[in-house]
């Protein structure tokens, strides 16, 4: 059944998929400003504007060079960067493990955080750790995390003369350095997405505590953990799941601006760098990359709930 | 608007019978005796609003409160630390940064609820009608929303301001895009479930059109949620904005605004002048925080039911 479940589901995902890899195509091709001049006035590669644009592909009719790049995507060709000529896949199989290294870990410190100081906020409702909880939620998610990435680098430099690691160190080379230098904004792009994630996980927590039968595993005498953690919790996280899922597109969004700040070299660097430089197949290919993977983790997750609620059955 | 919200809140306060008593009672005392009701039932989101009301009065008469022009080098002030003649300190081109806040707030101010009326005016309108007509119109257009919604929402708004390049309007018109697509999909939820109703369906067997009963049936229902979207809404669209301005894609310089206060040349120099690292920061952080608090009580006065939510 489950199986069915998820064809099924892959199946209504393809269309947005589809309408995705339209936005993906048309957005890059509406910037204004021309690749091709901005090419030709920084390198010299070809005599003129119309050999250059013939020779990137760039004077058909947008269609088919939509289709085109369609068909060879899904054979996993994603062409290659206008500026170094590389393959894009290439480039972005390079890059990928950085941003999702930090996007994971990321989530791994918010769910960390949100999800214990959830449940005691929840438990211990309108006291004094619930307020506190629940105000240091309100202020994590008020912060930006571009002004704590900044503080962070800036202030331990004037007071102690510690800077964070420029240059990026490679996990093979350097173990504990790469973990190092990946804590710092793992946590701080964690902060804002841990608040939201505890403040809905105590709420839906405090839904659940609210039922009658765990009105009735109190009179049977169960301890508050047992009651909480097992009645409670487990009936609360399928919203908290459902809601990491819709938040993970916004997770790698968010490398965007701590990529640039620590130097990381991810892929949501080279995508900004993309847009800036107007380097189509890149763009196009990123963002494609981006969304098949976000409608990927959305299957797992719908399927993450039938093994977490046996009531569940497709 | 935060003013409108308010006095929208009134009869949910319970001022309303109060005043049906003693109707020689003027407005504003109704108004005053409400406002007092919400401080006293909600004391974070009363102080919080206090602020929303400052940052306006900063954004209506930055000319009178910033001691300086927000572009002008104030002679032999260059990175000075806070002081009384400089409050907040100066930064590497010698202009007060107090004053550069005080208009930045202009910035933000004038994006936040920009973007929340069209925004929210776009969501509504798609809403409403995806929720009401439902069938194929609703399908197709679940699906765009659904395809825009897997994207990041950064990438999106970077690819859209890289189409229109920076500016105050193109800022405005990206955020909105996102604000739209998001609401949307609340006010749908929202609408379906007042479509269900018994009046809805009388008034159709009365004879009423599609265009009344939206507009006199389903809209006045489902303003509790439009309001309550609208406030939550805007602390994150201030958030987006400063990181928008942060990664230069935002309202171009000299002009401040609080995110590219923290950008750009002036970080080099941040090591030597940190006030110039803290307070553009503290500003942005407390403006969303008072939108947060504002809007979390005034949800909860509005509509209990969303509590948590």
């Amino acid at each position: 059944m489950l199986r069915r479940y998820l064809a099924k589901r892959l199946v209504v995902a393809i269309p947005s998929l589809l309408i995705a890899s339209l936005i993906v195509f048309t957005l890059p091709r509406l910037i204004p400003g021309d690749v091709v001049a901005m090419m030709l006035e920084e390198k010299a590669y070809a005599k003129d504007l119309e050999e250059l644009r013939a020779k990137l592909g760039l004077n058909r009719p947008i269609y088919v060079q939509y289709f085109e790049w369609l068909g060879r995507a899904v054979q996993g060709d994603l062409g290659e960067s206008l500026w170094t000529r590389r393959p894009v896949l290439e480039e972005i199989g390079q890059r990928l493990p950085i941003t999702l290294e930090l996007a994971v870990m990321a989530l791994v410190v918010a769910i960390v955080i949100a999800v214990p100081v959830g449940v005691i906020a929840a438990a211990r409702q309108d006291t004094v750790q619930d307020y506190t909880f629940r105000s240091a939620a309100i202020l994590g998610l008020s912060v930006p995390g571009f002004w704590l990435a900044t503080l962070v680098i800036v202030l331990p430099a004037i007071w102690w003369g510690w800077r964070p690691l420029t240059g990026y160190v490679e996990i093979g080379k350097d173990f504990r350095g790469h973990v190092i230098q990946m804590a710092l904004p793992a946590v701080i792009l964690g902060i804002a997405f841990a608040a939201a994630m505890m403040r809905l996980t105590r709420g839906m927590l405090l839904e659940v505590l609210r039922q009658d039968y765990v009105r009735t595993a109190w009179s049977k005498g169960l301890r508050e953990r047992v009651i909480v953690l097992k009645h409670g919790l487990r009936n609360a996280i399928i919203p908290v799941i459902t809601y990491i899922g819709t938040q993970l597109p916004q997770v790698i969004g968010g490398t965007v601006v701590i990529e640039t700040i620590f130097g990381l070299p991810g892929m949501s660097r080279f995508l900004f760098d993309a847009i800036n430089q107007r380097d189509y197949p890149v763009i196009q290919g990123v963002n494609l990359v981006v969304v098949s993977f976000i409608v990927a983790i959305n299957l797992a997750v719908d399927a993450l709930y039938a093994a977490l609620d046996p009531r569940i059955r497709y | 608007m935060a003013g409108n919200v308010v006095i929208q809140a009134e009869p949910a306060v319970g001022s309303g019978q109060a005043v049906a008593r003693k109707p020689e009672r003027s407005r504003g005392a109704a108004i005053s005796r409400a406002l007092w009701l919400f401080a006293r039932r909600k004391p974070i989101g009363a102080a919080s609003g206090v602020i929303v009301v400052a940052m306006l009065v900063m954004t209506l008469f930055a000319e009178r409160i910033a001691p300086y022009g927000y572009d002008e080098a104030v002679r032999g002030a260059r990175m000075k630390p806070p002081s009384a003649a400089h409050w907040l300190g100066t930064d590497n081109l010698s202009r007060d940064i107090w004053s550069r806040i005080v208009y930045g707030a202009r910035v933000s101010i004038t994006i936040g609820f920009a973007t929340i009326l069209l925004g929210t005016a776009a969501a509504a309108a798609l809403g409403v009608s995806s929720g009401y007509f439902g069938g194929k119109y609703d399908l197709v257009v679940q699906r765009i929303v659904d395809a825009w919604m897997s994207f990041p929402y950064l990438v999106i708004i970077l690819s859209v301001m890289a189409v229109l390049g920076p500016g105050l309007l193109n800022v405005i018109l990206s955020l909105s895009i996102i604000v739209a697509a998001n609401g949307s999909r609340v006010i749908r939820g929202a609408t379906i479930a007042v479509a269900q109703n018994a009046y809805v369906e009388a008034a159709r067997a009365m004879g009423c059109g599609h265009g009344r009963i939206v507009v006199r049936h389903i809209l006045p229902n489902v303003t509790a949620t439009i309001i309550i979207l609208a406030t939550i809404g805007l602390g994150a669209i201030i958030l987006a904005e400063s990181a928008l301005s942060f990664l230069g894609f935002g309202v171009p310089p000299p002009y401040p605004s609080w995110g590219s206060m923290l950008s750009g040349s002036g970080r080099t120099y941040m090591y030597r002048a940190p006030w110039m690292a803290v307070w553009p920061g503290v500003a942005i952080s407390l403006a969303v925080f008072a939108f947060n608090m504002l809007g979390d009580a005034l949800r909860d006065v509005l509509d209990p039911r969303l509590r948590g939510a």
